[in-house]
């Protein structure tokens, strides 16, 4: 594949890697990876988390210096030690995350860490204000350069924050997951201004998990898988299907399990919470779902289509603006997390240090959530060592000492912690955001057949998950989330790993 | 994917003494220092370690006791209330307006009987700390700034009370307690010592006192656990409150007498004591045990201080050092803590 004819008139392509392999601790993340950009190219990337897309960015954006194989930027090698030797090369990126700064304007934006100053040493606003107003017209763009960053909606925000990539005068582009927060109409105001960049003869390298949006604006499309890269072709030869397959490998469907599985919902078992037309006036819209006794409901969805939000919603730590919570059939809006709790509400959170105490006994972090039902007045730390012992014994948590300062233990037994503080007393309903995130094997293994059994139990459970994997394994039905909506709901019958994809 | 390298287990220490010094910086140095201390005055004065100086010590610490434990609270959830001395005089100034007071004293007050008058006094303590909280918790003012403010409006308070002038007669149970003595020990060093145990009981073993060394190490968390941390910091700011109107209400009677801008020293000791006894700045660790030896490192160099000839204004700058070596160690042992 790289050796693809020159679309650049004879000059060698702006980007080149050729057998590029990176390893974290003996882990292979990349192996043997090919890679070229041409001028003038929009060059899409797809791949699962976890498929070598961030890495090879992170190596061509000079974050991991450390790496094998060889690099080219316009046929010169080069090899990056930080993302500094990155930029003076020519290679930009603009991340999901904006990197803008809400209480500037759009011209101090722009001009963020170069500003032009007068003959006096002073800031020449006239200049920059100048300048940006000519940079952000030539992308066909309407910004006032005096507006201030916060008053734009984030669309805008992110134009703003590509023109500044390429004002720093970026030949390579990268993004990250531009479209993720942008409604349809922005996406296409996006793509008018990618061509335009394009048309200059520059290059971007388009990385999205939204296979429409990457299939409508790349010329070519690189998709990764396990940390090679399984293939490139021109965007016009491929369907989304194509796409989707070449992402999990098609032949491999029903080999291994999570791959696809069998839904078993019953309609029957009660509803325990429900959330009725949901909104938080931002990130999420028109939210509806069902929990019910004794069944996993899975939300599954890309990185910022409102999971983390959703979750948070339902546990009383984000206010809803519209809609409303029904609890056992009768509206309830929890006011706190401290409501949600009394109300039978367990949560545990993407991320474990949200809910952990690093410096504090085992014990302590078990105990903190059933305080009130351990005593009235008193504590009783020798009934908390009990209670923690025990769980500790139920959750194979190594080692099962709880006195042990909870940072001392491994990620696995720190989310394992986590879970069990809300096992003592059985919540009604158990809301897991990315419950085996970044575990190894044995602990992900634990931690599926405590959820089952919880299941089992009569919990109502969600778990919410970017990794499709997690969600075939533990659901029992399965929502689908967008940009914040509902995209579809699987509620019976054979879910492929492709169904979930193809539908987020 | 992030690589499986960001939760490695610690290995254990090479040395557990050496693990057992690194956790225990922020109680071992308050002790060590108040041990240096009293060893150094010892051997500079004759008159420094005697029964009668010692007494004379708990006595002059046991006002700032007092604004202490409620400031320890405070602190412990990573809040800060700058408003305990200015509040703790303005309630002090508030009990003697209830009071009648002597025909020299031109204030035109409001006397009350006197359980009347404290009840009253009390609950202008409790006003402060509701206010406070209220607008810490509710509105989402930072408590630096919000107690800022109080400091402020409590100032005014006792500003609009005397009017410059001076009171000197309070409510008797607040004359017998701030300035009395019961077998040769003086009242306030009493309550004083039953205010830090109370406090010391509370923070220990009731589940309070775990949320709010929980709100303090990590609020988040607290959070999601289902802990109502807005109900915690605010409560703790009315603890606050109340500890400094009742210290204020016993001082006017220590001092024998109340008028503005008394407590000066007040706020600056209070916050040392806790912070020199080695609670973190940061919240979630220490507790009334630190306070005492806190407490304890300030009455001893204040106190000793004037038993070596020294030049009374340099007193204040040692003050300051010694506030400034405590608050280093204070957060390099949090980092200790926190690079485990």
């Amino acid at each position: 594949m790289m050796d693809q004819p020159d679309r650049g008139g004879g000059l060698p392509p702006l980007l080149q890697l050729t057998q590029v392999s990176k390893s974290f601790g003996g882990i292979a993340a990349l192996k043997d990876v090919d890679f070229t950009l041409h001028a003038g190219e929009i060059h899409g990337l797809v791949g699962e988390n976890g498929a070598g897309k961030s890495t090879t960015m992170k190596i061509i954006a000079g974050v991991y210096a450390d790496y094998e194989g060889e690099m080219r930027v316009d046929g010169k090698p080069v090899h990056f030690r930080s993302a500094r030797d990155a930029l003076a090369a020519g290679i930009g990126m603009v991340h999901q995350e904006l990197s803008t700064i809400p209480d500037l304007t759009v011209a101090e934006n722009v001009f963020l860490g170069y500003q032009p100053l007068t003959r006096f040493g002073t800031i020449d606003w006239a200049r920059i204000n100048r300048e940006a107003a000519r940079l952000i017209s030539s992308l066909g763009l309407d910004i006032d350069p005096k507006t201030l960053m916060g008053s734009l909606p984030v669309g805008l925000q992110q134009l703003v924050e590509l023109s500044r990539v390429l004002f720093s005068g970026a030949k390579t582009i990268i993004l990250d997951e531009p479209t993720s927060a942008l409604s349809p109409p922005e996406v296409k105001r996006l793509f008018d201004v990618l061509r335009k960049i394009k048309a200059e003869g520059r290059g971007i390298i388009f990385i999205s998990h939204f296979l429409d949006d990457v299939l409508e604006i790349s010329d070519t499309v690189t998709v990764f898988r396990n940390g090679k890269k399984v293939a490139t072709e021109s965007a016009a030869s491929l369907t989304k299907d194509a796409v989707i397959s070449h992402m999990i490998g098609r032949g491999s469907i029903g080999m291994h399990m999570g791959e696809s599985a069998e839904l078993v919902s019953d309609d029957g078992k009660q509803v325990v919470l429900a959330a009725d037309a949901i909104g938080d006036g931002k990130t999420l819209h028109n939210i509806s779902l069902n929990l019910r006794a004794g069944e996993i409901t899975g939300v599954y969805g890309f990185m910022g289509c409102g999971q983390v939000e959703l979750a948070r919603a339902l546990f009383g730590k984000i206010k809803l603006k519209r809609g409303h919570l029904i609890l056992n059939g009768a509206r309830r809006n929890f006011k706190s997390t401290s409501a949600a709790r009394k109300d039978g509400i367990a949560f545990v959170p993407e991320n474990r240090r949200m809910m952990l105490f690093r410096t504090e006994p085992v014990y302590k972090n078990v105990s903190i959530a059933i305080l009130g039902r351990i005593h009235r007045l008193l504590l009783k730390p020798g009934q908390e060592r009990k209670i923690a012992a025990t769980r500790a014994v139920d959750l194979q948590i190594r080692p099962p000492n709880p006195n042990m300062p909870l940072g001392s233990l491994s990620g696995g037994n720190q989310q394992k912690v986590a879970l069990a503080k809300w096992l003592t007393h059985l919540p009604k309903v158990l809301i897991l955001s990315e419950p085996t995130r970044g575990m190894d094997i044995g602990a992900k293994e634990d931690v599926i057949r405590i959820v089952k059994d919880l299941r089992d139990k009569g919990v109502a459970i969600l778990v919410l998950s970017t990794e499709p994997e997690t969600i075939l394994t533990l659901a029992n039905r399965v929502t689908v989330l967008r940009k914040g909506m509902v995209a579809k709901e699987f509620n019976s019958g054979t879910l492929f790993k492709a169904d979930l994809l193809a539908a987020a | 994917m992030s690589a499986p390298t960001d939760q490695i287990p610690s290995l254990p220490k090479s040395s557990s003494l050496q693990s057992f010094l690194r956790n225990q910086l922020r109680n071992i140095a308050p002790v060590f220092t108040l041990l240096a201390l009293v060893l150094f005055f010892s051997l500079a004065s004759s008159s420094f370690f005697t029964m009668v100086n010692f007494m004379n010590i708990l006595s002059q610490i046991s006002i700032t006791a007092i604004i202490a434990v409620g400031l320890t609270y405070v602190i412990l959830t990573s809040e800060i209330d700058l408003s305990v001395a200015a509040v703790a005089n303005a309630v002090g100034i508030t009990v003697a307006y209830f009071t009648l007071q002597p025909d020299y004293v031109n204030i035109a007050n409001l006397p009350m009987p006197g359980v009347i008058a404290i009840v009253l006094t009390l609950m202008s303590a409790l006003a402060f700390g509701l206010v406070t909280a209220f607008g810490v918790t509710w509105i989402g003012i930072p408590s630096f700034i919000m107690t800022l403010a109080i400091m402020q409006i409590a100032n005014g308070v006792s500003a609009l009370l005397v009017r410059g002038q001076i009171a000197y007669s309070y409510p008797s149970l607040v004359t017998m307690l701030g300035s009395g003595s019961i077998f040769g020990i003086r009242w306030t060093i009493i309550v004083a010592i039953l205010f830090l145990l109370i406090g010391h009981l509370i923070l220990r073993y009731t589940r309070f006192g775990r949320y709010i060394y929980m709100t303090g190490g990590n609020r988040e968390a607290a959070e999601y656990s289902g802990v109502n941390v807005k109900f915690i910091i605010g409560s703790v700011m009315v603890i606050s409150a109340m500890c400094s109107g009742i210290a204020g209400m016993l001082a006017v009677a220590y001092f024998g007498s109340a008028q503005q801008n008394q407590f000066d020293s007040y706020l600056l000791d209070a916050i040392a004591a806790v912070v020199v006894g080695g609670t973190s700045l940061f919240g979630g660790r220490g507790g009334i045990g630190n306070t005492i030896i806190g407490l304890l490192v300030l009455g001893v160099l204040n106190n000793g201080l004037d038993h070596i000839q020294i030049d009374s204004f340099l007193k204040i700058l040692i003050r300051g050092v010694i506030l400034l070596m405590a608050l280093i160690i204070n957060v390099y042992a949090q980092k200790l803590k926190e690079s485990e």
